[in-house]
C-alpha cells in the first residue's frame, strides 16, 4: 500500500487481565472510509483511543499520517479529529460557543475552515444560540462532528458516531461521511450495526480484541460459503432447540423474528426441514431462502473463532 | 496565549451560566460574615449560677450580690441542699455552683481566712477555664473590698500593693468581630476557590469532555492556566466585596496596606487553587473530590488558629501546621489588617507560602496527564 494513512502493527493492550486489544495489525490508504464493526467490548474503543494517542499500547507500533502515535502525540493531535462514543462536548455552552471554542484551540476559526462543515453545520445552524444540552441526539451528533472537523483534519476518528441515534438521523450521518471522502479525509468509524457495514470503503470485524477479517463489505459478502434459510413459526425459542435437531445444519442463529439455518452448499432441504418442524408440532412455520448480510458473516466467523 | 484567554473566557462563561453561582459569590460571604462573626464568640454572658448560701449572713449575702451585679453571672436557682444544686447541673440548668459553707462569716471574722466551694460545668473545658476565671476574679474583687471595709485608712496604706493594669493592644477593646473577622474572610476565600477548582478539572472528566480536549494540541499548562485564572479573579474579588462588608458592617479596622493583604491573598488562593487541582486530578469523580476536600479542609481550618491559638497547639500539632496553608494566611490578614505590619514583618509567613504555590502547582501540573 502506498503512502497509508493509518497504518497499526501489533499492538496490544490489556486492562488487568482482560485483554482488549490482542496483536492487531491492519493498514488504512489515504481517503478511505474504514468501518470497524464487532460488538460492544470487542475492543473498538481501546483501538481508537490507542490511535487518538489518549491511551498507550502495551506492545506494537502504530502510525497515523506517517507520525508515532507515542512518540510524535503532539504532531498527531494537530492533523487528527476525534469524536468520542460518548457526547463530549460543552452540554453549558451554546452550538456556536462549542465551534469556536474548538476552532480557537486548534488556531483557527469557524470562517476559516467553513467550507468543510458548511453542509453539516447549515442543519444546526438555527439552533446555534441553543445550548448543547438542549439539542437532540441527532443534533448533537452533528454538532460533534462539525467539531471534529473545524480544523480540517487528515484523518477522522468516529467511535460509535451512530450508538443511539434514530433511524433517520444515521442514515443521514452515513451521508455526511460520504461526502467527506470527497475531501480526501481518512475516516475510520466503529459501529454495532452491521447494517452500517456496506456503507464503507472496508470493514474490519473485530470480536474479543482481534481481527477477524478484512475486507470490502461485498466481498465479505461474496466469501459466504453457505447457504441460508430465514425460518419463522409460532414458538420463536422452541424452534431454535428444534433446529438445532436436524440432520446436516450448519449453525442456527437468532436474527430478531427469524432463525438464520445455514447450510453447507448444495440442495437446501427445505421440504424435509418442513417436515421436520410439522412433526414437532409447529404451526405457522415459513420457510425462506435468503442472501447473506454481513451479520451471516460475522456470525459464521465467530462460530469459527470459537 | 490567545487559547489562555479563551479558555479563560469560556469558563467564565460557564461559571456565570450556572445559576447557583452569583448567589454563592454575593449572598454566601454576607451570610458567612454576619451569622459567624455574631455567633463563633468566646465571650460567656449569662452564666447560669446555682447559689447554696449555708451563712446566711451579711458577708456571703455580699459576695452573692457580687454575682448577681456582674453581667456574666445570672443566679438562676438558689437552694440549702447540695444534692438539688447537682441535680439541676445534671439537667443542664445551671454551669456553676456557689457553696459558701455555715460559719463563713464568723471565720473570716476570727480567723481571717474562710472557704467557699465552687463547682463548674466543664463538659466544655474551654467555657470552663473562663467561667473558673471570671469566678475567681469576682471572688478576689470581693476579698479586696474586705480588706478596705475592715482596715483602717491608715492601715490600707501601709499595706503593700501592686496593681496591675492592663491595656490591650490591636484590640483595645477586646472586640470579638475585629478578631473574628479577618479569619472569616480567610475561610471565605477559602472555601470558594477549593471547591471551585477542586470540582472543576473532575467535572470534565465526569461529563467527558477532557476526552475531547486531551486530544487537540493544546498545552496542558495552557489548559490549567486558562482553568484556573477564572477562579482566582473570582476569589480575590471576594476578599474585596468581603472587606467592603467587613468595613460597612463590622467597621473593622484595616490599619496595614491593601495592597499588602491582596498580594498575599493573590498568592495564597494559588496555594489553594493548586491544591484543589491536584484533588482534582487524583479523583474520577465530584463526589470523590468533594469528600476529600472536605477532610483536607476540616483538618486545615480546624487547625489554622482561627478559633483556637497555635501556641496552644502540642508541638507536633504546631510542626504539623507549618503545611497548613490557612494558618499562614490567618497570620497575614490579622498582622496586617489589625497589626498594621508591613512587608518586613510578613516576610517569613509571605514566602512561605510562594514557595507552597510553586511546589504545589508544579505537582498538580505534573500529575495532569492527558494520556492514560
Amino acid at each position: 500500500m502506498e503512502n497509508p494513512s493509518i497504518v497499526v502493527d501489533n499492538i496490544s493492550r490489556s486492562y488487568g487481565p482482560v485483554k482488549a486489544l490482542e496483536q492487531v495489525s491492519f493498514e488504512v490508504p489515504k481517503g478511505e472510509l474504514f468501518g470497524f464493526i464487532g460488538p460492544d467490548g470487542a475492543g473498538k474503543t481501546t483501538l481508537f483511543r490507542i490511535l487518538a494517542t489518549l491511551l498507550l499500547p502495551d506492545t506494537g507500533t502504530a502510525t497515523v499520517e506517517g507520525l508515532d502515535v507515542v512518540k510524535d502525540f503532539r504532531k498527531i493531535r494537530k492533523l487528527l479529529g476525534y469524536m468520542p462514543g460518548k457526547f463530549s462536548l460543552y452540554m453549558d455552552l451554546s452550538v456556536e460557543e462549542n465551534l469556536s471554542f474548538y476552532a480557537t484551540i486548534f488556531g483557527t476559526t469557524i470562517r476559516e475552515n467553513y467550507d468543510l462543515i458548511k453542509d453539516i453545520y447549515r442543519q444546526i445552524e438555527p439552533f446555534k444560540t441553543r445550548r448543547a444540552g438542549k439539542l437532540s441526539g441527532g443534533m448533537k451528533q452533528k454538532l460533534a462532528l462539525c467539531c471534529a472537523l473545524i480544523h480540517k483534519p487528515a484523518v477522522l476518528f468516529l467511535d460509535e458516531p451512530t450508538t443511539g441515534v434514530d433511524a433517520v438521523s444515521r442514515m443521514e450521518f452515513w451521508e455526511m461521511l460520504r461526502r467527506l471522502k470527497e475531501s480526501n479525509i481518512t475516516i475510520m468509524v466503529s459501529t454495532p450495526y452491521m447494517d452500517e457495514a456496506s456503507l464503507c470503503d472496508r470493514v474490519a470485524l473485530i470480536q474479543d480484541g482481534k481481527i477477524m477479517k478484512i475486507s470490502k463489505p461485498e466481498e465479505i459478502v461474496a466469501g459466504f460459503r453457505h447457504q441460508i434459510l430465514a425460518v419463522r413459526s409460532g414458538r420463536f425459542f422452541e424452534l431454535l432447540t428444534d433446529l438445532h435437531g436436524f440432520p446436516g445444519i450448519h449453525s442456527v442463529n437468532a436474527f430478531g423474528q427469524a432463525a438464520h439455518v445455514t447450510f453447507d452448499k448444495g440442495v437446501l432441504p427445505v421440504e424435509a426441514l418442513r417436515k421436520h418442524l410439522v412433526a414437532a408440532r409447529h404451526e405457522d412455520v415459513m420457510i425462506e431462502e435468503i442472501n447473506p448480510t454481513i451479520e451471516d458473516c460475522f456470525m459464521e466467523l465467530m462460530n469459527t473463532e470459537n | 496565549m490567545n487559547t489562555i484567554l479563551f479558555i479563560i473566557q469560556k469558563e467564565f462563561i460557564q461559571v456565570f451560566r450556572n445559576r447557583m453561582m452569583m448567589p454563592i459569590i454575593f449572598v454566601v460571604p454576607i451570610v458567612q460574615l454576619i451569622i459567624l462573626v455574631h455567633a463563633a464568640t468566646f465571650e460567656m454572658k449569662n452564666i447560669k449560677v446555682s447559689v447554696i448560701d449555708l451563712d446566711m449572713s451579711s458577708s456571703s449575702r455580699k459576695m452573692v450580690s457580687k454575682f448577681q451585679g456582674s453581667p456574666f453571672f445570672l443566679v438562676k436557682h438558689t437552694s440549702f441542699s447540695e444534692k438539688e444544686a447537682q441535680t439541676e447541673m445534671k439537667k443542664g440548668n445551671v454551669d456553676l455552683i456557689l457553696q459558701i459553707p455555715y460559719g463563713f462569716e464568723r471565720r473570716l471574722v476570727k480567723e481571717n481566712t474562710a472557704k467557699v466551694q465552687v463547682v463548674v460545668n466543664a463538659i466544655n473545658g474551654a467555657s470552663a477555664g473562663l467561667i473558673n476565671a471570671y469566678t475567681t476574679m469576682i471572688i478576689l474583687d470581693f476579698n479586696r473590698e474586705l480588706l478596705i471595709d475592715w482596715l483602717t485608712p491608715g492601715m490600707l496604706a501601709a499595706t503593700q500593693n501592686i496593681t496591675i493594669s492592663t491595656s490591650y493592644w490591636y484590640n483595645p477593646k477586646l472586640n470579638y468581630k475585629t478578631y473574628m473577622v479577618p479569619g472569616i474572610l480567610c475561610l471565605l476565600v477559602t472555601i470558594i476557590s477549593f471547591l471551585l477548582s477542586g470540582m472543576n478539572i473532575v467535572r470534565e472528566k465526569e461529563i467527558g469532555t477532557i476526552e475531547q480536549i486531551n486530544v487537540t494540541p493544546i498545552r496542558k499548562v495552557e489548559f490549567i492556566t486558562g482553568k484556573l485564572m477564572p477562579f482566582w479573579i473570582i476569589a480575590l474579588f471576594e476578599l474585596a466585596f468581603g472587606l467592603l462588608i467587613g468595613k460597612l458592617l463590622f467597621s473593622i479596622p484595616i490599619i496595614g496596606s491593601l495592597w499588602l493583604i491582596f498580594l498575599s491573598a493573590g498568592v495564597y488562593i494559588f496555594v489553594i487553587l493548586g491544591f484543589g487541582l491536584l484533588i482534582s486530578t487524583m479523583t474520577n469523580t465530584q463526589q470523590q473530590s468533594m469528600l476529600v476536600s472536605f477532610f483536607f479542609m476540616v483538618i486545615f481550618i480546624l487547625m489554622s488558629g482561627l478559633f483556637t491559638s497555635i501556641e496552644s497547639m502540642p508541638v507536633w500539632a504546631q510542626n504539623l501546621d507549618r503545611i497548613n496553608p490557612i494558618a499562614y494566611f490567618i497570620r497575614i490578614m490579622r498582622m496586617v489588617m489589625l497589626k498594621g505590619s508591613d512587608f518586613h514583618d510578613i516576610r517569613e509567613s509571605f514566602y512561605s507560602l510562594v514557595v507552597y504555590a510553586v511546589a504545589i502547582i508544579s505537582f498538580a501540573v505534573w500529575r495532569y496527564r492527558k494520556v492514560t
